[in-house]
């Protein structure tokens, strides 16, 4: 292999575990979105050209924020975009910047809750977000996303465009909540992680039932996360989705068919996974600072840890939903305790609370509601119930794999 | 009497719209000078240009608790009903303040940030 060869590959793998933190340093220093990507594009160019040249610098880092932030400046004094600022003010901010700042590790880490933080701010649309935290965070050219989301990728482009000039102009500011503020925002960006993974892992539309990509980006997110703030229910949320992904591959047919889990082959379950987020959970749990992230990895770990399904301890997690309404009263955690008090109990004292649900009006137009009824009246022989209530959660299917499960059901009923 | 009939002074609230497309096609420098012009007349009391819709933040407080959400007021049957001109160091800032507004417990509080026109 050539020197310049090697060097190449050096700067690969640098641009792959440093560029967003590169980028997260020069966001803090340059004020702004926009300069700082291009300050980030100009920095790599300068390492292609120098580094063969000089020799890779023993802290990339540190050189390559400091490249972006000179080449920024020189940018501002040419002032070609921004004749309208103080240019010399701009500057001066730039420069008084102390150089051991941005080789501090701690400050660095900082500015990647920093931009995390600021990338879920909640005076962003949801989808904008979403959009800003795979592009700036992890990193997704505009293209993945808009391919991951089944979106035309000019309107993703508009959404990650609107959302930084809101930034701007709204002066959302970049720094870490306070401590009092931290709770809900944090709770915002565990939102944002959670629609990632589960985009991913059960893609609300198309024909594919999971999208791999996003679930592994939204883990890697939420591992981000624990490591710059290890609050429970951060470590909650990875153990959830470390729990529910370990079952990938047992939960679709090589054809794509939806496989239940009662019917899923156990063999096929990552036990690398399970054995993670179950400990992470324990841990969680033991800390007696858990929320409803970490209760619901609570409940997947009992799923996880029965051999077959008749071995699942249903009155544990009977137990375990009557904690998770407490913390978040809401119709779908009812449903779902009502499915596993039809698990405990048998499927009348179960249909008897998903009735009482829906006559609540809530989950009139929720297709697991009506696919549980459904199924509940299967298992009673109310055949005529269990078929009108199949035809309706059909209506409410907009997944192919959904529908197909739900037509293959319906069909199993008239033989 | 009241007030008007005695010569004592109204204020009154003149309110811009413009479509989005055409939020620069009256030059900056022609809104300064109007606004130069009416202050020298004392006709002015405060005016000020707006950033784009797009960076709206609209702020409710339900049952003690801030909801902060993108975009514009939301319900069409709510009215404008009066404003706050307030000084906020960042967005955090003034979602802060717009939440003490008392209305903001029974309808919003859109916080739209201050452009600054440009000589």
């Amino acid at each position: 292999m050539t020197a310049t060869a090697s060097i190449h590959d050096t700067l690969s793998a640098v641009y792959l575990s440093e560029s967003r933190r590169v980028l997260a340093t020069l966001i803090r220093l340059l004020g702004d979105f926009d300069v700082a990507e291009e300050a980030l594009q100009d920095a790599f160019r300068a390492a292609l050209e120098q580094w063969p040249k000089e020799g890779v610098p023993s802290n990339p880092r540190a050189w390559l924020v400091s490249a972006g932030r000179f080449k920024a400046i020189d940018g501002l004094r040419r002032g070609a975009r921004f004749d309208q600022l103080d240019e010399a003010a701009a500057a001066d901010t730039i420069a008084v910047t102390d150089d051991a700042a941005w080789a501090d590790a701690e400050s660095v880490e900082d500015d990647r809750l920093r931009l995390i933080f600021t990338c879920c701010h909640p005076a962003l649309a949801s989808d904008a977000q979403v959009a800003l935290t795979l592009r700036e965070v992890c990193g997704l050219t505009t293209e993945e996303i808009a391919r991951a989301y089944l979106t035309p990728a000019p309107t993703l482009a508009q959404r990650i465009v609107r959302a930084k000039a809101k930034i701007r102009d709204a002066r959302i500011p970049y720094q870490v909540p306070t401590h009092a503020e931290l709770p809900e925002r944090l709770d915002a960006v565990l939102r944002v992680v959670y629609l990632v993974f589960n985009e991913g892992y059960t893609a609300s539309s198309g024909t594919l039932v999971t999208r791999h990509d996003l679930s592994a980006e939204a883990i890697r997110l939420g591992r981000l996360l624990v490591d710059l703030l290890p609050e429970p229910e951060a470590r909650g949320l990875v153990a959830l989705m470390l729990l529910h992904e370990s079952r990938r591959a047992a939960r679709t047919s090589p054809s794509g068919e939806l496989i239940l889990l009662d019917d899923q082959d156990r063999s096929l379950w990552d036990h690398g996974m399970i054995a993670e987020g179950s400990r992470l959970v324990t841990e969680v749990l033991a800390s007696g600072r858990y929320g409803p992230y970490a209760i619901q990895a609570a409940i997947a770990a009992v799923h996880a840890g029965a051999p077959n399904p008749a071995a699942t301890d249903w009155n544990e997690i009977v137990g375990l939903y009557d904690v998770l309404l407490r913390l978040n009263d809401s119709p779908v955690i009812e449903l779902n305790r009502a499915v596993a008090i039809a698990m405990r109990d048998g499927p009348a004292a179960g249909l008897a609370i998903v009735d009482e649900i829906l006559d609540r009006g809530e989950l009139r137009d929720y297709r697991p509601a009506h696919a549980a009824r459904a199924e509940l009246c299967r298992r009673l022989g109310r055949i005529e119930e269990a078929r009108g209530a199949y035809k309706r959660a059909l209506k409410l299917a907009h997944q192919e794999p959904e529908r197909r499960f739900l037509e293959r059901r319906l069909a199993e009923l008239s033989s | 009497m009241s007030p008007a009939l005695m010569g004592s002074p109204m204020k009154y609230l003149c309110l811009v719209y413009l479509e989005e497309q055409k939020l620069h096609a009256i030059p900056d420098r022609e809104c300064a000078n109007c606004g130069a012009g009416f202050r020298e007349r004392g006709l002015l009391v405060a005016a000020e240009a707006l950033q784009p819709v797009d960076t709206a933040t609209t702020v409710r407080v339900r049952n003690g608790k801030v909801s902060v959400t993108d975009g514009p007021f939301a319900e069409t049957k709510e009215q404008l009903a009066g404003f706050y001109l307030i000084e906020a160091r960042d967005l955090n800032d003034a979602i802060q303040v717009a939440a003490k507004i008392p209305p903001a417990r029974e309808g919003s509080i859109e916080v739209r940030p201050v452009r600054e026109l440009q000589p």
